[in-house]
């Protein structure tokens, strides 16, 4: 048997991803999520009426990464994150829980160099991206507005 | 070259003993385990420290149940699958017998069996302890994600067994479980890359074992009661089956996984079932063992099978090499 030959019997044989299924789940999950960051929003406005709407956002996202924290280190968010896939990995609480869950596994190996090293371990490409991506924007749009 | 060794009936198994975690003791093999943990941690700081504990407590276990001390035992092969092979080599603190660590991965019990085997056929040694252990929070760490990430786990990932186990091999005639060959793997490489398939990974390195042990040893399957493979699991024993049929070996209503024994796949949600150092060991000890001393299984073959990755190797583009070893017991 060749290799070409046995990796197309294993592509052929082997069961897939339930893509539709996972959406499916993505999305309602997903929606949640920003259904409760809305609620947050909504509860933030009627109690503070004079607060100006981007205070009131930033506000709202803080909560979520709060609440994110919690769920987390009481061990709930990985059974959101497993049933809900990107749906709960996209909104801020899915970058909360990325950072959260690797301080807590690395808290045994010190404060230094097991918690602060790991920490971004797992959000830190999204962060490196992130950068890198605005400075370009940035550097596009100083030529385009000259 | 051959591959197949011989012991000729004078290895056998004296006792041996399991320790489960509490999610392998939801399984269906529950009953068959000597002790099952209530958790995870073992009051431990770290799974790592709780990982040397289940180590340890298994050899001193095995000590206790046969009545020997550690000057009555001439060598341990261990191994596990952290780096370094931490959990064994921090075990063995404890106890005043010379050690070799081993490791083949998810086949290192069989590796462990072979080499006390031929210490023991060869004059070397009386009693050997074979033993490994694995856990599902310091494999998850070491080889995947922080166990608080909210991943999703692709359909064909298998979940690490928590537990350790170990078998008292001993030379002489009055044992009932004897070993009576080996057939001695080869790595083997096909070329899968994605490292959430273990099972197809694994698969042409067991084939390539079974085919050289049928070979060498004239044997046909239908000559063994049962023939076992390691941690392939549900879709990867099935592909095995489906390619063995092709070279022409009919395994049906003979062979099974312990991959996919050990859990209740639907119910549990382990993807494809268990897998790890700690898999083989806790089906072989425990469930297979006793099936052998209850006489309902007479000719065993038990082949764990390996992947052979690390963390960064196939980051590095690398693919994912395979071994098995197969031994082969019989009840005397």
């Amino acid at each position: 048997m060749e290799n070409k030959e046995y990796l197309e019997i294993v592509k052929k044989e082997m069961p897939k991803s339930k893509h539709l299924k996972t959406m499916v789940q993505a999305f309602f999950t997903g929606g949640l999520i920003c259904m409760i960051g809305q609620g947050i929003a909504d509860i933030i406005k009627l109690i503070f009426k004079d607060l100006e709407l981007d205070i009131v956002l930033q506000f709202t996202t803080l909560m979520m990464i709060l609440l994110t924290g919690i769920l987390t280190g009481f061990g709930v968010y990985d059974k959101i994150g497993s049933f809900g896939g990107a749906g709960s990995v996209i909104p801020i609480t899915g970058f909360a829980n990325s950072i959260v869950s690797p301080a807590i596994e690395h808290k045994r190996e010190g404060i230094v160099l097991g918690l602060c090293t790991n920490m971004f371990k797992i959000a830190g490409p999204v962060i490196v991206i992130g950068i890198t991506a605005s400075v370009l924007v940035g550097i596009i749009f100083l030529f385009i507005g000259m | 070259m051959k591959h197949t060794i011989y012991f000729n009936g004078d290895v056998g198994i004296k006792d041996t003993f399991t320790i489960a975690g509490p999610k392998e003791g939801e399984g269906p093999l529950a009953n068959y385990f000597h002790n099952v943990l209530r958790d995870d941690i073992l009051g431990q700081k770290s799974h790592e420290k709780a990982e040397i504990l289940m180590m340890k407590s298994a050899i001193k276990n095995i000590l206790n149940r046969t009545d020997y001390t550690t000057e009555d035992i001439d060598c341990v092969f261990a191994g596990d699958l952290l780096d370094e092979i931490t959990s064994s080599n921090f075990a063995m603190r404890e106890f005043p017998i010379p050690f070799i660590g081993l490791f083949n991965a998810c086949a290192t019990f069989c590796s462990a069996l072979i080499m006390g085997a031929i210490m023991i056929t060869g004059g070397y040694a009386k009693r050997v302890i074979c033993a490994t252990s694995s856990h599902f929070g310091t494999v998850e760490r070491q080889y995947r994600y922080p166990l608080e990430l909210g991943a999703q786990r692709t359909p064909l990932n298998q979940w690490t067994v928590t537990g350790a186990g170990c078998t008292l091999l001993e030379g002489g005639e009055d044992h009932r479980v004897k070993l009576t060959a080996a057939t001695i793997g080869k790595v083997v490489d096909y070329g899968v890359t994605d490292s959430n398939d273990m099972g197809a990974a694994m698969t042409p390195a067991a084939m390539d074992t079974w085919i050289t042990h049928f070979t060498e040893t004239g044997r046909k399957p239908s000559y063994y009661d049962a023939i076992y493979t390691g941690d392939l699991g549900h879709a990867g024993s099935r592909l095995l089956k489906k390619l063995m049929l092709k070279e022409g070996y009919d395994l049906e209503g003979i062979y099974d996984d312990c991959g996919a024994l050990i859990f209740n796949r639907e119910a549990q949600k382990v993807g494809q079932g268990g897998s790890g150092t700690g898999c083989s060991n806790l089906v072989f000890n425990s469930y297979i063992y006793s099936q052998m001393m209850s006489g309902r299984l007479k000719r065993v073959l038990f082949v764990p099978t390996g992947a052979l990755l690390s963390r960064i190797t196939p980051l590095q583009g690398e693919s994912i090499p395979g071994i098995a070893h197969a031994v082969a017991l019989e009840v005397k």
